[in-house]
C-alpha cells in the first residue's frame, strides 16, 4: 500500500484543511473579478474570464454549509479541470501540496454532518490534523430540482 | 475543370490511398471481411461516379475489379497472392487514369485490355493467363474506352499492364511510381480535410482575439503615442481579416442541403402521381456549417409539406388552367447579414377559411379573436403547435408535429419564418437566418451595475422616456405595467425585478428621469424590457454556460467584454417565460387592433393624401413603406403597366385617382407624388396627387361597398375622407402582387 501514495493540493475554508488530488487542478489564482449570475443556484458566486474562457466559480462555503466569508475577506480560486471544461472552487486560503501514504486513508467519519460527508472520498489522518479529501464531481453536481432558485 | 470531376477526384485519391493499406492488411489478414468489404465499398464508389460521369474506361477496370472483389467478398474465392497483385495493379491503373483525367480532362489512351482480362480471369477462377476467345466479351464490353483515338496500343512501355498474371510485382511498381509523380501535383494536395473540432478551436482562438483586439483598441483610444496607434491600426485590420477567413473555412454553399431535395420531391410526387419539378436559385449561397447542419430538417420538411400538401395532381392544376407540371422554386440569397431562403411553389395555396376553421375547432383562437384576423395572421397559425391542415394523414406529413416544429428549430437558430399564400396561385416560405451563430451583433444594456447582451435578432426598437413623459409613460393594468407604444399596449418586463436584482436607486432631484424601453419579440410575443441603462450594440462571441446553468433559461450564454469582464446574454425567449408572458400572439393583438379600428374604437395613423380633385384618400400608415418623389420622366412602361426602376427592381406604378376613377389633377411640374407599399413580395407604387398629412385621430368608418378598394369613408381633421384597403386597390388595378419581384422581372422583360 505503501506506493500507492498521492499528492495532495490543500486549502482551508473556514479554517477546515481540504485536499483534492493534484492531478484535477489546473491552476491556483488569487481573487479574480467575477460577473455574478442572477436566479443561479446559491453556490454559484459568479463567472471568471480565465484567459478568454468563461470559468464558473462556486463558493466552496456555500457548497459545504459553512458561514459567509467575512466582509472584505477575498476567495482564492483553485481551477479544476471538470467534464466540461474548467471550473473554479472559492477558498479561503490556498495551503501546500501534501504527500500522502495510502494506509493513513479512512473513509469520512460517520458523525461528520451529512452536508460534508456526501462531498467527501475520504479523510487523511496527519501528525497532529486531518486532511479531508474533496471528490470533485460530487462536490461540482449541484442538485438540480431545488438549488436552482424560481 | 468541372467541380463534380474535382471532388471526384479528390475522394477517391484520399479511397485509394486507404486501399493500399488495407490491401497490405489483407494480405495478412486474408480472412478479414470488413476490410475486404471495405475494400469493395471503395472500388464500388469509384466505378459508380465514373460511370455516371463518363468516364467509361475507369468504369470498365473498376467493374472488373468489383467482381472479383464481390466474389472475394461472398467468400467464392480466397484471396491468393496472385489475386492481392492483380488488384493492386487494378488501383494502380485507376489511379493512372486519374492522373490523366486531371491533367486533361480525358482518361489518356492506355490500353487497360490486358489487366482487364486478367482480373476478369481471376474472377472465374482461372489462375492461368486467360484464352484469347474468352476475354473478348469482357474486352468487347470495353471497346468504347479508347474515348478519343480509339488508338489502344500506344505507349505501352509507360503504362500497360503486363497481360500475363506475373505475380512479381514489377509492373505494378512501375506504374505506381508514375502514378506518385503525378500526385505530386494533384488536387487532392490542393485541399486538406480538417476535423470540425480544429476549426472550431480556431473559431474561438480567433474570437478571442478580437476581444484582446478590442481592449488594445480601447487602450490606445487614450493613448498618444503615434507609432503604437498605427501598430494597433494594422492589428486591427488583420484581425478583422483573419476572422473573416477562420469564418469562411465554416461556411458550406446550402447546395449541399438542397441536393437531396429533388430526389425527395422526385419520389414523393411518384407516390402522389404528381408532377413536380425542382428550380434553385442561389445554391451558391453560404453558411456556417452548423447552420446547415440546423435548417437541414425544417427545410426538407418544408419541401414535403409543400409536395403532399401544396401540389395539385396533374388533372386538377390542367382544370385550373395551370400547367400539368407544378414548380417548387428554391431560392437562398444574402440579404442584410442574413440568409433568405424562400420555397415556394405554385400548388393551390393555403386555404385560409379552413386554416381559421381548424385553428377555431382546435381552440387555438377564440370566436371573438378569429372575427378580427386579417389573412395574413390566421396563415400564421399554421405555425401553432398542434396544429396540421392535412385532412388526411399521409405517411409524408401530417402528424400533426408539422410547422410549429419547423419554426421553433428555425427560431432556435435565430431564424425567422413567414408564409405567404394565394388560394389556387401557390404558397411561399420565407426563412431568414444569420450567418453565423459564433458571433452575433447584440446591444449591450446595464441594469443593477451589470452589463447584459441582447441578441439583435430579437431587437425591434428602443424606445426612451423623459421627463414628464417618463413619468407618465408606464400605466398599470391591475399591476401590469404597460406602455402605450404608438397607441397599442406594450407589455412591460422589468429586467432587474425578473432577475431578482435590486432596483435602480432613486434619481437625485436635479436629475431628469428616464426610462430606457428596449422592444423585443420571442416566438409570438412582443414586450417592452425596461433596463437601467442602454449602452451599445456590439460584435459579441457566444461562449457557453457550465453545465450547472443550464438550468437558468433567462441566459443564452456568455461574453466577454471589450474590458475583460464577462457579461451575460440573454435569452429573450426563456426570459419572457420566466416574465410570465401570457402567450399572446402579436399578429391577433394586431389584428385585434385593426378590428377594433374599424370598429372606430382605437386611434390610429393615418397618412391623408389627395387623389383626384377634392378627393382626400387615407390609409393606415402601416401600409406605407416610403414616400417617394419621381421625375415624371423616369416612368417607362412594361407591357400596359407603367413601372419605375426602383431600388434595384422594377416596380409597378399604380395612378389612384384612376382606380378611384377620377380624374387627376394637372400636374404640379414634372414631380410625382409616390406612396411605396411593400408587403413580403414586392413593392408597388401609388400614384397620389398629394401628400397632405399624417394623423393620429379616432377614425369612425362608415363602411360603403362596391367601391374598388375603398373601405369607408370617415370625417378626418373635419373633412370627409375615403379609407382606402391598399391591396384591394392594387387587386382592382391588375397588378398581381404576390409575383415574385424576382419573376415579375423576368416576366416584364421577356
Amino acid at each position: 500500500m505503501t506506493d500507492t501514495s498521492q499528492q495532495y493540493c490543500t486549502f482551508y475554508v473556514d479554517g477546515v484543511h481540504f485536499g483534492i488530488e493534484v492531478l484535477q487542478v489546473q491552476e491556483v489564482l488569487r481573487y479574480q473579478d467575477m460577473t455574478q449570475v442572477p436566479l443561479a443556484p446559491s453556490e454559484i458566486q459568479g463567472l471568471i474570464n480565465l484567459r478568454g474562457q468563461i470559468v464558473t466559480a462556486f463558493d466552496l462555503r456555500t457548497r459545504l454549509a459553512m458561514p459567509d466569508r467575512e466582509d472584505g475577506r477575498r476567495p482564492m480560486n483553485v481551477v479544476i479541470r471538470a467534464e466540461d471544461g474548467a471550473v473554479s472552487l472559492l477558498v479561503d486560503e490556498i495551503g501546500d501540496v501534501i504527500e500522502t501514504r495510502g494506509d493513513d486513508f479512512e473513509p469520512p467519519p460517520a458523525t461528520l454532518d451529512e452536508a460534508t460527508r456526501s462531498l467527501l472520498q475520504g479523510v487523511y489522518k496527519m501528525d497532529g490534523r486531518l486532511l479531508l479529501i474533496l471528490d470533485c464531481d460530487k462536490t461540482l453536481a449541484l442538485i438540480d430540482d431545488g438549488s436552482a432558485v424560481s | 475543370m468541372d467541380e463534380i470531376v474535382s471532388e471526384f477526384l479528390v475522394e477517391s485519391s484520399e479511397g485509394l490511398d486507404q486501399l493500399d493499406q488495407d490491401f497490405v492488411e489483407l494480405e495478412k489478414n486474408p480472412g478479414d471481411k470488413a476490410l475486404l468489404a471495405n475494400i469493395f465499398r471503395c472500388i464500388h464508389t469509384i466505378k459508380g461516379t465514373c460511370g455516371f460521369l463518363g468516364f467509361s474506361k475507369l468504369e470498365s477496370v473498376t467493374h472488373v475489379g468489383e467482381n472479383l472483389l464481390s466474389r472475394l467478398r461472398d467468400g467464392e474465392l480466397s484471396l491468393t497472392p496472385e489475386i492481392t497483385s492483380a488488384l493492386l495493379a487494378m488501383v494502380d491503373a485507376v489511379r493512372s487514369i486519374m492522373g490523366h483525367i486531371e491533367e486533361s480532362e480525358g482518361e489518356g489512351d492506355t490500353d487497360y485490355g490486358p489487366l482487364v482480362e486478367r482480373l476478369s480471369a481471376l474472377t472465374r477462377g482461372e489462375a492461368a493467363p486467360p484464352a484469347e476467345a474468352e476475354a473478348e466479351d469482357a474486352q468487347a464490353d470495353n471497346k468504347p474506352e479508347a474515348d478519343s483515338k480509339g488508338d489502344e496500343s500506344s505507349d505501352p512501355e509507360a503504362e500497360s499492364q503486363p497481360a500475363a498474371p506475373s505475380p512479381a510485382a514489377p509492373a505494378p511498381e512501375k506504374s505506381s511510381e508514375a502514378g506518385e509523380e503525378r500526385q505530386s501535383k494533384s488536387l487532392s494536395e490542393g485541399s486538406i480535410r480538417v476535423d470540425v473540432g480544429l476549426l472550431d478551436k480556431l473559431m474561438n482562438l480567433v474570437g478571442e482575439l478580437v476581444l484582446a483586439r478590442n481592449q488594445v483598441l480601447q487602450y490606445t483610444n487614450t493613448a498618444a503615442d503615434n507609432g503604437l496607434n498605427a501598430t494597433t491600426q494594422r492589428l486591427n485590420l488583420i484581425t478583422t481579416e483573419l476572422q473573416e477567413s477562420v469564418m469562411k473555412t465554416r461556411m458550406q454553399p446550402i447546395g449541399n442541403v438542397w441536393s437531396k431535395f429533388p430526389r425527395v420531391v422526385r419520389d414523393l410526387s411518384m407516390s402522389f402521381g404528381k408532377k413536380v419539378e425542382v428550380e434553385m436559385e442561389g445554391k451558391e449561397t453560404e453558411l456556417d456549417k452548423t447552420i446547415i447542419e440546423a435548417i437541414k430538417d425544417p427545410l426538407t420538411h418544408i419541401v414535403r409539406n409543400a409536395v403532399d400538401h401544396g401540389m395539385e395532381t396533374p388533372e386538377a392544376r390542367e382544370a385550373e388552367g395551370k400547367p400539368a407540371q407544378g414548380t417548387l422554386h428554391l431560392r437562398a440569397f444574402h440579404e442584410g447579414g442574413q440568409v433568405n431562403i424562400e420555397i415556394s411553389d405554385d400548388g393551390r395555396g393555403v386555404d385560409a377559411q379552413k386554416v381559421l376553421a381548424k385553428a377555431l375547432q382546435r381552440g387555438l383562437v377564440t370566436q371573438e379573436q378569429a372575427a378580427r384576423m386579417t389573412e395574413r395572421s390566421i396563415l400564421n397559425l399554421i405555425f401553432f403547435p398542434g396544429f396540421s391542415t392535412a385532412e388526411k394523414v399521409t405517411n409524408v406529413s401530417g402528424r400533426g408535429v408539422g410547422m410549429d416544429v419547423v419554426r421553433s428549430n428555425i427560431e432556435k437558430i435565430g431564424g425567422t419564418v413567414d408564409i405567404q399564400s394565394q388560394l389556387g396561385r401557390g404558397t411561399t416560405l420565407r426563412i431568414k437566418i444569420p450567418l453565423t451563430l459564433a458571433i452575433v451583433p447584440a446591444l449591450i444594456v446595464r441594469t443593477a451595475g451589470d452589463r447584459f447582451a441582447l441578441p439583435q435578432v430579437n431587437l425591434l426598437e428602443l424606445v426612451r422616456l423623459e421627463g414628464e413623459t417618463a413619468r407618465k409613460g408606464i400605466e398599470y393594468v391591475r399591476g401590469a405595467p404597460v406602455h402605450r407604444l404608438r397607441g397599442q399596449l406594450l407589455p412591460l418586463v422589468y429586467l432587474n425585478r425578473t432577475l431578482g436584482l435590486p432596483d435602480a436607486p432613486p434619481r437625485a432631484e436635479d436629475e431628469e428621469e428616464e426610462i430606457n424601453i428596449v422592444v423585443l419579440q420571442a416566438d409570438e410575443r412582443v414586450f417592452g424590457l425596461v433596463v437601467d441603462e442602454i449602452l451599445d450594440t456590439e460584435e459579441i462571441v457566444v461562449k457557453p454556460l457550465g453545465k450547472q446553468l443550464k438550468t437558468v433559461d433567462a441566459f443564452a450564454g456568455a461574453t466577454i467584454m471589450g474590458d475583460g469582464a464577462v457579461a451575460l446574454i440573454l435569452d429573450v425567449l426563456g426570459l419572457s417565460n420566466r416574465a410570465g408572458l401570457a402567450v399572446v400572439s402579436r399578429r391577433v393583438a394586431e389584428a385585434e387592433a385593426e378590428g377594433m379600428a374599424a370598429a372606430g374604437e382605437e386611434k390610429q395613423t393615418m397618412l391623408l393624401f389627395q387623389a383626384g380633385e377634392n378627393r382626400r384618400v387615407a390609409i393606415p400608415l402601416s401600409d406605407v413603406a416610403r414616400l417617394e418623389e419621381f421625375d415624371a420622366q423616369i416612368i417607362e412602361r412594361a407591357g400596359s403597366t407603367e413601372v419605375v426602376q426602383y431600388r434595384g427592381h422594377i416596380m409597378p406604378l399604380v395612378r389612384l385617382s384612376e382606380v378611384l376613377g377620377r380624374h387627376s389633377l394637372p400636374q404640379e411640374g414634372e414631380t410625382l407624388h409616390v406612396v411605396v407599399y411593400k408587403n413580403g413580395a414586392g413593392s408597388v407604387g401609388l400614384i397620389v396627387d398629394k401628400i397632405l398629412d399624417i394623423v393620429d385621430e379616432q377614425i369612425a368608418v362608415h363602411r360603403t361597398r362596391g367601391r374598388s378598394g375603398i373601405v369607408g369613408s370617415a370625417v378626418i381633421q373635419e373633412k370627409v375622407t375615403d379609407v382606402l384597403d391598399v391591396k384591394l386597390a392594387i387587386d382592382s388595378s391588375g397588378i398581381d402582387l404576390f409575383e415574385h419581384p424576382a419573376k415579375h422581372t423576368e416576366e416584364l422583360r421577356a
